[in-house]
């Protein structure tokens, strides 16, 4: 498999465009910046938000169950899928057995991480994402590039283009008011056709049974309001205890995701529409197993905002798609290899352990020192490279022994000047191929330290 | 008077063996009792960075025994001072003297301000200056308030400097975005790591900097490779090349 650094080496070649991936990101950060600066409290928010998380993945399964009892009580239909397989299916039953052909979904991407969308379009069922962004990426047969804004890879004009060749708007044309206004009237038919809307979960609350769904774009109300049956599908991790948690947590949420004070639309479901039905599939895929490792389970706070996508320095010059993983960045860095260390094991290497994502982070999580921890992992199981894991040993080795670290360093200083420079700035020395060496000096310090007075 | 354990990094010590000069200077003139322990070679960063944590083990180990004893240890580098802070213990804990080494072990700037308490630095310094503030003192030793957190905004290496007569300190567009170097990463991700110090070198150029002054070697041999390469007028140096001439009480 092709790992990270290849990936983003493809991406970044493309100097202009990466810049401007860049520069984009980096818009949404300073606009979160702003928005984080107006809240006085903002550093105890975030403390109350991982202490929060915290207490309630020490109890998941109680919250669980007592979110089951009383969205149950509510009139809510609850399944329990083990992993994505059994989720797609639960959803395709739910489907099948009422007949419906065509879906609208919204803010969901642990659909994504199961891959509904195909398992369903093979079954004849019409899936339509509804979210701009995600419906964009869905027209162009593409994952989405980053949890919060899926199509953020994309300029306009490749929008306008996609929209001229499925939407029929007017080709060359790339103003992103005209093009949104096609997309929603296309969308606007989807809505009045479809027999069911699924939607993410933002927040399941343990002690009402309910959930809320927060979105900008007001389609998943659309998808959830017009059509009688409506599924929303969480994992595990998403459970709150308290209603009043909330307060904390929706502060958070769209100040670290966008820079808005708050969503447009929070809506709450407590129960299905007059004659409808309200489903909710509860999916582990993974979670518990990552939930009984102490020193990665904090991975399981995340709200899925995206801040972290946002400032970290590597994403926003290497695309989502240089993950490879529904997930992507320093989060994505963490739960796909968790899940996958084989596949994934060149992502906890995909960062400078810069620290940004830690930072920024509302609900705490040590992102930065959970990566550098996973490396450790990767060596234990043996998935890191023979060679490298050599050269560390030997590297070890000479550093164990002061004689030779200076020999070594000694015949280094006094070689390497003298070799012509084609040798040493082969295909062989990737620091040298766009960075000088450093100046090889003639004394190193512990020598020099001894002409010193004292 | 406090006996200070000098931690010259081994890449400082094979190639910038100049930053180590200025670093002991700097303490000596501040009346530090200074002792560079010969057997020193390396925290261990490379290994425990690329995840080899029973390769770092044995580094630690030494570590603790050679600079165990000190009052004080002190190195003229962030990333290095993290790693015995932040990360030692999981090969150490519980290790006679660890404890004391880990709360004992600083890096320069930190030094200068928490321990040995200066305020005035007296001195002329009339360039340019644009501040690089590596990710790891920043964020792992908080030698500053990182542009992320809301917090009352303070800066230990920009209190030195500032304080230079003729000094400018530039103002850049992302004061703390980081450079890229980040260890084994800068060859492992060798396209990111280059596109984001050459960034980085562009952020200081449009603020007009002359010379990126850091407290990181190595990153600084990062950007300096860049600049070398690219033939750019900017310079690099460490803080205590700049603070050698200063007058610290």
């Amino acid at each position: 498999m092709i790992g990270h650094a290849d990936k983003a080496a493809l991406f970044a070649a493309n100097e202009e465009r990466t810049h401007w991936h860049d520069q984009a990101l980096w818009f949404v950060r300073l606009k979160r910046d702003r928005q984080a600066e107006s809240i006085p409290e903002w550093e105890a928010l975030r403390e109350a938000a991982s202490a929060i998380k915290a207490h309630t993945l020490s109890r998941l399964a109680d919250y669980l169950e007592e979110f089951e009892r009383n969205a149950r009580a509510n009139g809510i239909q609850v399944h329990w899928a083990r992993d994505g397989a059994e989720h797609n299916a639960i959803v395709h039953r739910i489907l099948a057995d009422r007949g419906i052909k065509r879906l609208v979904k919204s803010k969901s991407m642990l659909t994504e991480e199961c891959h509904l969308n195909p398992y369903l379009e093979a079954r004849g069922i019409e899936v339509t994402d509804t979210d701009l962004g995600e419906r964009i990426v869905q027209l162009r047969r593409e994952p989405p590039s980053h949890i919060v804004l899926p199509a953020i890879h994309l300029k306009k004009e490749d929008i306008g283009e996609l929209f001229h060749k499925e939407l029929g708007t007017a080709k060359g044309a790339s103003d992103p008011n005209y093009l949104t206004e096609a997309a929603r009237s296309h969308l606007r038919q989807k809505f009045m056709a479809a027999q069911a809307g699924l939607t993410g979960v933002n927040f399941a609350i343990a002690e009402t049974g309910g959930f809320v769904v927060c979105t900008n774009e007001g389609n998943a109300d659309m998808g959830t309001s017009l059509p009688p049956v409506h599924i929303g599908c969480m994992g595990v991790e998403k459970i709150v205890p308290r209603t009043k948690d909330l307060a904390v947590f929706l502060r958070l949420l769209a100040r670290s995701a966008t820079g808005q004070p708050v969503t447009t639309y929070t809506t709450h479901f407590h129960g299905p529409m007059r004659g409808g039905e309200l489903h909710v599939v509860i999916v582990d895929n993974g979670r518990s197993a990552i939930l009984g490792q102490e020193t990665f389970r904090r991975s399981l706070s995340c709200i899925r905002c995206g801040a972290c996508m946002n400032t970290c320095p590597v994403f926003r010059r290497s695309g989502g798609y240089s993950y490879g993983y529904t997930v992507p960045g320093p989060i994505g860095s963490l739960l796909a290899p968790l899940r996958d260390p084989s596949n994934f094991s060149s992502l906890p290497f995909a960062s400078s352990l810069c620290g940004s994502c830690s930072d920024v982070c509302p609900v705490k999580i040590d992102l930065h020192h959970e990566l550098y921890a996973f490396r450790q992992e990767l060596v234990r199981q043996k998935i890191v490279p023979f060679h490298k894991r050599l050269a560390m040993a030997g590297l070890s080795w000479v550093l164990m022994r002061t004689w030779a670290y200076r020999l070594t360093g000694g015949l280094m200083r006094r070689i390497v000047p003298r070799l012509p420079r084609a040798l040493v700035y082969g295909p062989w020395n990737p620091w040298g191929r766009q960075r000088e060496l450093p100046q090889m000096p003639r004394e190193s310090f512990r020598d020099l330290i001894r002409k010193e007075p004292k | 008077m406090p006996k200070v354990g000098l931690f010259i990094p081994c890449y400082v010590d094979q190639f910038y063996p100049q930053v180590g000069l200025a670093t002991l200077r700097v303490l000596r003139r501040l009346g530090a009792a200074v002792d560079f322990p010969v057997e020193q070679t390396c925290c261990g960063q490379p290994m425990a960075n690329s995840g080899c944590g029973e390769h770092t083990r044995p580094l630690a180990e030494k570590f603790l025994k050679i600079f165990g004893q000190y009052d004080h240890v002190v190195a003229p580098s962030g990333s290095c001072v993290s790693m015995v802070r932040n990360h030692y213990a999981q090969w150490l804990e519980g290790r006679q003297d660890f404890d004391h080494l880990r709360a004992n072990t600083f890096e320069l700037c930190e030094y200068l301000v928490d321990i040995a308490r200066v305020v005035k630095v007296e001195g002329a310094f009339p360039r340019k200056v644009g501040l690089h503030m590596s990710c790891h003192g920043l964020r792992e030793l908080r030698l500053g308030r990182s542009s992320e957190l809301m917090v009352t905004p303070f800066n230990k290496v920009r209190f030195l400097l500032g304080q230079l007569r003729g000094i400018e300190i530039v103002e850049l567009t992302r004061p703390d975005e980081c450079c890229g170097f980040g260890g084994t990463f800068a060859v492992n991700e060798e396209a990111v790591s280059c596109l984001m110090g050459r960034d980085r070198i562009a952020d200081h150029e449009k603020a007009g900097a002359e010379i990126i002054a850091g407290f990181d070697t190595s990153c600084l041999m990062h950007l300096d490779g860049l600049i070398r390469r690219q033939e750019k007028a900017l310079r690099v140096m460490h803080v205590a090349e700049i603070l050698e001439g200063a007058r610290l009480s």
